[in-house]
């Protein structure tokens, strides 16, 4: 491939690659994201893959291996185009009856169609499916459409059309202003306003500047980031271009999680891409705007997704927090101003570019513009990526799209904005989900993590939960964080073993309060998080295990007792089986018995009992 | 020049020191543990908390790490400012339960009693860090670190063995707020217990103790340093 | 690992220290452990003092002073794993293994760490070994799983004794 040297090439060269594809040509996209991965969708593309070969019918049917479509449940998720039929859990096995029923002879097999758990009710579309049907999928709905290795699908989409019209006919302040206007709030978590950012960058006197992305995804429960980067990360790196030539940076980092290496793997590949068609590079598109992009990984440390942690990182130091009483923005990355947005930020920035502020502040609600991603899951029927514009209500993620609670349990909580954030009980189902609104009710956006929990799961287990996740996580710098989540959790960790004591939740109040007024960065300020909104909406639960000794979830070990209804039980054996303690008994075909004295309460003899016979009290 | 407030009175400060040494400088007592004018801020053991007004924003924040800024209004001894203190050290006496300045402090604050327990083996260091940058910055020694995360963190030598690069010139055990380091000089051989380190000393030419580690003058002779005469190391400072 | 092969990682850097975590990231997963030679060797080579090295390697996850295991399990501690049920997949490991996490098994076969969140959220609870992602896990299906990569015969019955 030779460089690209200017925006009318960029456009001849799409013109192209169009002419060459014939749009209504069958497709067959496989889903290879790291969720339908992990159920072997590459030997289902490797099947389709031997068909197509085998039957000849290269120049007939086209094959696509994409990135994540976000229904993950259903995985692996084929797509058949034209017509979009979507098959969920496809097995190599069906790759011969898909080819020669659904793309030869446009029937579609009902029994790898999407079927919904509650009604049964097959849905042909993929937009039928409610799951997408009550999505506004901008953002993640362009990951079907191409393969992620391959720069010349994201062309054919109307890729760096963005990047080359701000080349072309906008100047760095015209990006800006547009950015501003477009009122686009980082998707990492505070929702502060991009463009003001990007502002005090451009405006910081030091020449030399840099633009970051943040892809350290670490709040656990999402993973929209990992998504985007791994099935679009051309529409990453354009945005960044972007922000570079708005900000005036000539060179930008990628710190990316190790943990996620098809993201860094694709992303690598999109950097190299750009390279060769000259769009990162010297003069790119003959325009003379110059950027340049280095990757570095994160070696399994939360907190480096802290900006200023972030950078340290980047330096070549541990990434710990600084103090940082001057704005990264005016001096970050070597003391240079630096101006760092996290993944999803950068993938809104060429639509707003092409499509227009107006357009984008048209999507969302007043102070929200725009769409958020979402990962919709835990206790959740249709579990994966979910994208919604700002300000849809939460009962409409967990529900409409969501498809409710499995196995006709009940909604208890929803926590959103991972260890910073908060659980959100049901009468507050109604909320529209925003930066704003999520804040007032204790809990935050943070980076999109929502994880549904039922009746089933226990507030304070999952305090406790967060709690040990942080204090495993804070770097240990400051006092009141590393002492704090510390002292935090053995609270916690004694209610939940039936040692709490009265003043406990008083206690824990307290350590809130100086975590969060206290700590040096954001990690210790907001850790608090997770235990005070459980405190406000599940008091009466805390006050059970401290009081009664008593774990209304039936969740903690040392305030629950398994025991097997005699009534039931038809001793068949296979508790008896599997019980790594050798706590059951009896003889087989008649009832067994569980030694409470030696049993360890891990639940086992409750998920292989085919009857249901073991009870928890 | 910026001016800012403490505590209702003006003081001018230059651009770039911090709020805790322009409060020290001029006879406002702030707390602390883990600052030392010498050495580069840290903000590690949050006791120098105060209270700052900037623009319409008004915090809390490590006095130690904020920088003087024009207009800045700051305030050592709000309600908030005495109990998230008193939180702090609260928090910070199990580690060292037996350290003299914590308990001065204490005292001094109207801590009585800290709620929280001592773990069963105490080091009592408080993970100040006083030790580290002391020996990286004024020592250029480098022999100590941080290590671990979150409430594994710890002050150790590489691999937590001797501290190889250690040149016993103490000054960490000088500066450690908590008495948790320990120096002793016996039969010709320095001894630093938490660092593993023991090192031969000099005998002095006139009197014949044995006071200064050989590796401190061979670390002075690499990194060029002059001695201030011409056979300073040969005698010891009582014969000097 | 030889020098020639950590000058080949060096090298692939541009020997430039702000690289020094690549490098221990692309040794860790050659070695699966970062020596006490290599980090030496480091400190000398890119003028890092080596205190720094260490505090790195004792501060990541990623990292490990120890050599771990020949199959590396991670057990997802993501919150929509500990949801459904992450920590009593872990519980069962350790007692299958009769090691806990973040230790190794005598004979160096399997090594047993926790991740926080591996973002496979919608598979949750995920164990991955190797790399290769399980989803879905229950505490009953951990023997068959580790029956799967055991080495020997004889280690699959060793597997979970007790």
């Amino acid at each position: 491939m030779s460089k690209i040297n200017s925006v009318g090439e960029l456009a001849e060269l799409r013109a192209a690659i169009l002419d060459q594809r014939d749009a209504g040509r069958p497709c067959i996209t496989t889903c290879l994201g790291t969720g339908c991965h992990a159920y072997d969708s590459q030997e289902v593309y490797n099947a389709f893959a031997g068909e197509i070969h085998s039957r000849d019918l290269a120049d007939k049917v086209d094959l696509r291996g994409s990135g994540c479509h976000g229904f993950c449940e259903q995985g692996p998720i084929v797509v058949l185009s034209p017509g979009e039929i979507c098959y969920c859990h496809v097995q190599p096995e069906d790759a011969a009856e898909i080819i020669t029923e659904t793309v030869l002879k446009n029937e579609v097999i009902e029994r790898l169609l999407y079927r919904d758990p509650v009604t049964g009710r097959r849905f042909e579309r993929e937009g039928e499916i409610p799951f997408y049907k009550h999505q506004d999928r901008l953002i993640l709905g362009q990951n079907r459409l191409l393969d992620p290795k391959n720069i010349e699908d994201y062309l054919a989409l109307g890729g760096y059309k963005a990047l080359a019209g701000a080349l072309a006919e906008m100047t760095p302040e015209d990006v800006l202003e547009e950015v501003k206007k477009a009122n686009l709030r980082g998707r990492g978590g505070g929702g502060f306003p991009a463009g003001i950012k990007w502002e005090t960058a451009r405006r910081a006197p030091e020449k030399e500047k840099y633009v970051i992305v943040n892809a350290d995804e670490g709040d656990p429960g999402a993973y929209m980031d990992r998504s985007l980067l791994e099935g679009n990360p051309h529409l990453i790196l354009e945005g960044l271009l972007i922000g570079a030539y708005a900000i005036g940076a000539a060179e930008g980092y990628l710190y990316a999680r190790q943990e996620y290496p098809l993201a860094v793997e694709n992303f690598t590949l999109a950097v190299q891409q750009a390279e060769e068609y000259g769009l990162l590079g010297s003069d790119i598109l003959g325009t003379g705007f110059a950027f340049s992009v280095k990757i570095k990984r994160g070696a399994g440390a939360f907190v480096s997704g802290e900006s200023s942690a972030l950078m340290a990182a980047i330096e070549g130091l541990v990434g710990e927090p600084r103090p940082k009483h001057i704005n990264t923005a005016i001096s970050g990355l070597w003391g240079k101003p630096s101006n760092l947005n996290n993944v999803e930020t950068w993938a809104n920035v060429p639509l707003i570019i092409e499509r227009g502020a107006a357009w984008f502040k048209r999507i969302g609600n007043e102070r929200n513009s725009g769409t958020k991603i979402f990962s919709l899951v835990g206790k959740i029927n249709n579990t994966g990526l979910v994208e919604v514009p700002m300000g849809t209500p939460l009962r409409k993620i967990i529900e409409d799209i969501g498809g409710g609670i499995p196995g006709g349990k009940k909604f208890k909580a929803v926590q959103t904005g991972g260890p910073s954030g908060g659980c959100i009980p049901e009468q507050y189902l109604d909320t529209p989900v925003d930066f704003d609104c999520l804040e007032e009710l204790g809990a935050m956006m943070g980076s999109g993590g929502m994880i549904v929990m039922d009746e089933d799961n226990c507030i304070v287990d999952v305090a406790k939960y967060f709690m040990h996740f942080l204090k495993d996580e804070s770097c240990g710098k400051c006092s009141s964080c590393r002492e704090g989540t510390t002292r935090m959790y053995e609270i916690l960790d004694a209610i939940t073993r039936g040692e709490g004591r009265e003043g406990d939740l008083e206690l824990l109040e307290e350590l809130a309060w100086v975590m969060k007024n206290a700590s040096l960065c954001a990690l210790g300020s907001t850790a608090a998080n997770p235990v005070l909104s459980t405190l406000r909406y599940f008091r009466e639960e805390y006050a059970a295990h401290i009081q009664e000794k008593r774990c209304p979830a039936k969740v903690c070990p040392a305030l629950i007792r398994y025991s097997i209804d005699p009534e039931i039980c038809d001793g068949c054996g296979r508790c008896r089986r599997s019980c790594p303690e050798k706590a059951i008994t009896g003889e087989l075909n008649t009832p067994l018995v569980i030694d409470g004295a030696l049993c360890s309460r891990c639940g086992i003899c409750r998920e292989v009992c085919h009857l249901e016979a073991i009870v928890v009290e | 020049m910026v001016h800012l407030v403490i505590d209702g009175k003006g003081f001018q400060a230059e651009e770039g020191q911090n709020v805790l040494e322009v409060a020290l400088e001029n006879g406002i007592e702030i707390p602390h543990l883990c600052y030392h004018e010498q050495l580069s801020p840290y903000g590690g053991c949050r006791l120098c908390l105060v209270e700052i007004t900037r623009g319409a924003r008004t915090f809390l924040s490590t006095s130690c790490t904020y920088p003087c800024l024009e207009g800045l209004v700051v305030r050592t001894d709000t309600p908030d400012v005495l109990r998230a203190r008193r939180l702090v050290l609260e928090l910070l006496m199990p580690l060292a339960p037996e350290a003299p300045r914590l308990q001065a402090l204490a005292r001094q604050m109207g801590v009585t009693e800290t709620r929280f327990a001592s773990d069963e083996e105490v080091d009592d260091c408080i993970r100040c860090g006083l030790c580290i940058r002391a020996c990286a910055e004024l020592v250029g020694a480098e022999a100590i670190t941080f290590s671990g995360r979150g409430e594994r963190r710890k002050v150790e030598p590489p691999f937590g063995e001797e501290a190889l690069n250690c040149i016993g010139c103490g000054a960490c055990v000088f500066l450690c707020p908590t008495g948790c380091l320990h120096m002793e000089d016996q039969d010709g051989v320095r001894t630093l217990d938490k660092w593993k380190r023991t090192l031969s000393l000099k005998a002095c030419a006139s009197c014949g103790r044995r006071y200064l580690p050989f590796a401190q003058i061979e670390f002075a002779r690499q990194k060029g340093e002059d001695p201030p005469a011409e056979g300073w190391f040969e005698f010891c400072p009582d014969c000097r | 690992m030889g020098k020639q092969a950590i000058e080949r990682i060096v090298e692939k850097y541009g020997s430039d220290h702000a690289d020094v975590l690549e490098m221990l990231i692309d040794i860790q997963e050659k070695e699966h452990y970062l020596s006490r030679e290599t980090l030496q060797y480091l400190s000398e080579r890119l003028a890092v003092p080596l205190t720094r090295l260490y505090h790195m390697a004792t501060f990541y996850e990623a990292l490990s002073l120890k050599r771990r295991g020949r199959h590396q399990i991670h057990v997802c501690m993501g919150t929509a794993c500990h949801v459904r049920g992450a920590a009593r997949i872990l519980e069962q490991l350790e007692r299958c293994l009769s090691i806990k996490s973040g230790e190794v098994t005598p004979d160096l076969q399997f090594g047993l760490a926790t991740v926080n969140c591996v973002g496979t959220c919608a598979l949750g609870p995920v164990v991955s070994v190797d790399g290769e992602y399980h989803g879905h896990m229950s505490a009953s299906k951990v023997e068959r799983m580790l029956k799967r990569y055991s080495e020997t015969e004889a280690n699959g019955v060793a597997v979970c004794q007790k």
